[in-house]
């Protein structure tokens, strides 16, 4: 009876402590979240979304009467803007290809060394593409660019497209694929017309997620975009982005409000877009 | 060299020493001869594992999608080599109904019957997707159903009305035989019964070659039956004698139970 009270007494303590360290995992989420709200909500106005980075003249002026700091990121929002959707129009439709293959000719020599390649391309450190990236692009263009800055994020990109394809289409019948054959339809038409379509939802999480996840890449960008003070729409200059600026305003004392503000725009679009990918992913299931 | 074991006049379909191998010198199915009869129904019945859907599936040459799989001899549809065909051609000459139904979920009931010509590139006219779509369902018995739902996803339907939309889709590209992999193995007695009354129609103004594990059923609706084992055709007659007065020992083993 005695043994049994003790067990009892375990079983509960053990529940216990996984709801205690599980419920300590979204500590540091919501620390992070109040703290930049705290730090950062004042910061964040109208010319936040409209003008660009101030100059630290202007900043140091601003603090040493106690206003908030004029100027905002309009620069940074635009660079990653124009960056990750020149990226996503390389890696898309790239990357729903090779997945296509992938989940097609699972077995192939091939493809093996094709999953290979994308789980290391995964794994590579952000910077090594970054300098990659420079040496392709920056190096033969012959100047930073936005687009050099893309074409890193599109690598970064391409492994997560591949793989959440692949994944997505796998799970579909293959009675789905049979029933079009039988109709008498072209492979490519059964793969275009019936096969990605009913894959939809998983496709497009995928997407979202692969540009969420390259929307806070620095290291890459700061080998490739450089970075810019002005409003830039050309795409063979060198271009701001959110991360870069947050990394800029680090390096400059008088700047430092504007970390909070700019990070808590970041946080919370990487966020957002999380959660519709999460949201979509449900909607879409696959029956 | 075997022949055929009944004589059927004006036949759609000829298989003549038709052998199905997976692998090298294993053969799924072998040597069979059999041509089968215009507008009737065949059925063709065996034990699991007797080759019988390996062989439907040879005749809208399924079997591509399997890379190993290597079909000798020949298959003729009317008067055709269809091994010689392009594989495309082959299956909008032969449609088919698979075990479970399986209508495309992106497409709504309309898109659905339409869905051949859709994936095939040809281009119809609204007035010519109206008709087909109406005549198809109408002949599948689905019409009064989901006439004011046309537009709705056709996995809303149920089980049943699902099959019938397949079989829906398979006829509107107006195939010479229709190929049925045990159509009614996923779907409750009542649909059952409502998809062998639609088969018995369909009959009329197509040729139906349907798998079927079922005996009752082949009994109920075909006219002609095969009984297959271990790859090699057993016995081919018409539905009548092979039920009442099987020749072969393992037909009336098989028909009496004795194994399946």
């Amino acid at each position: 009876m005695n043994n049994l009270t003790y067990r009892t007494f375990k079983d509960k303590l053990f529940f216990y402590l996984i709801c205690t360290l599980a419920s300590l995992t979204v500590v540091p989420l919501f620390a992070i979240i109040w703290e930049l709200i705290q730090k950062g909500y004042k910061q964040i106005n109208w010319s936040f979304f409209t003008e660009t980075a101030p100059s630290t003249l202007d900043a140091m002026l601003a603090r040493s009467t106690g206003d908030i700091i004029p100027g905002g990121i309009a620069n940074g929002i635009l660079g990653t803007l124009l960056m990750v959707i020149i990226a996503a129009i390389i890696a898309i439709p790239t990357g729903i290809l090779v997945g296509i293959h992938l989940s097609e000719h699972p077995k192939t020599k091939f493809s093996n060394i094709t999953r290979f390649i994308t789980d290391l391309i995964q794994g590579s450190p952000s910077i090594v593409i970054g300098i990659i990236a420079y040496t392709w692009v920056v190096k033969p263009l012959g100047s930073y660019s936005a687009f050099a800055g893309s074409v890193s994020l599109a690598i970064m990109m391409l492994p997560l497209i591949v793989r959440s394809t692949e994944e997505t289409l796998k799970m579909l019948p293959g009675s789905l694929k049979e029933a079009g054959l039988a109709l008498g339809a072209s492979y490519t038409s059964v793969v275009l017309k019936i096969l990605l379509p009913s894959a939809f939802g998983g496709l497009f999480t995928g997407i979202l997620l692969a540009i969420s996840r390259v929307m806070g890449e620095t290291a890459p960008l700061m080998l490739t975009a450089l970075g810019s003070t002005a409003i830039n729409w050309d795409v063979l200059e060198p271009s701001s982005a959110v991360p870069l600026l947050i990394w800029e305003f680090y390096n400059d004392p008088n700047l430092i409000d504007m970390i909070w503000s700019s990070s808590l725009f970041l946080l919370l679009l990487v966020l957002t877009l999380n959660l519709i990918a999460k949201r979509i992913a449900r909607k879409w299931k696959i029956q | 060299m075997k022949e055929e074991m009944i004589n059927i006049q004006d036949p759609i379909l000829q298989l003549k020493d038709v052998s199905i191998s997976y692998s090298p010198g294993k053969n799924a199915v072998k040597n069979i001869y059999a041509d089968i009869a215009k507008n009737k129904i065949t059925a063709i019945m065996g034990p699991s594992g007797c080759g019988k859907s390996t062989l439907l599936r040879a005749i809208n040459r399924m079997h591509e999608l399997y890379p190993d799989i290597k079909i000798m001899g020949e298959i003729l549809l009317d008067g055709k080599n269809i091994l010689k065909m392009n594989p495309m051609e082959v299956r909008r000459m032969a449609g088919m109904v698979f075990q479970r139904p399986n209508p495309f979920p992106t497409m709504s009931i309309f898109d659905n019957v339409i869905a051949g010509y859709k994936l095939n590139g040809i281009s119809l006219s609204k007035s010519e997707k109206e008709e087909i779509v109406e005549r198809c369902l109408t002949n599948v018995g689905l019409w009064n159903e989901v006439k004011d739902s046309l537009y709705k996803k056709g996995t809303f339907l149920s089980g049943g009305q699902q099959q019938r939309l397949c079989i829906a889709r398979a006829l509107a590209l107006k195939p010479d035989v229709l190929l049925m992999d045990e159509p009614t193995s996923a779907l409750d007695p009542i649909a059952t019964n409502r998809i062998e009354e639609l088969l018995l129609d369909l009959k009329q103004e197509f040729t139906i070659v349907i798998v079927t594990h079922n005996m009752s059923q082949a009994a109920r609706i075909s006219d002609y039956s095969m009984f297959m084992y271990l790859g090699e055709l057993v016995e081919y007659d018409t539905t009548q004698t092979m039920f009442t007065n099987p020749k072969d020992k393992r037909t009336n083993e098989y028909l009496s139970g004795q194994f399946g």
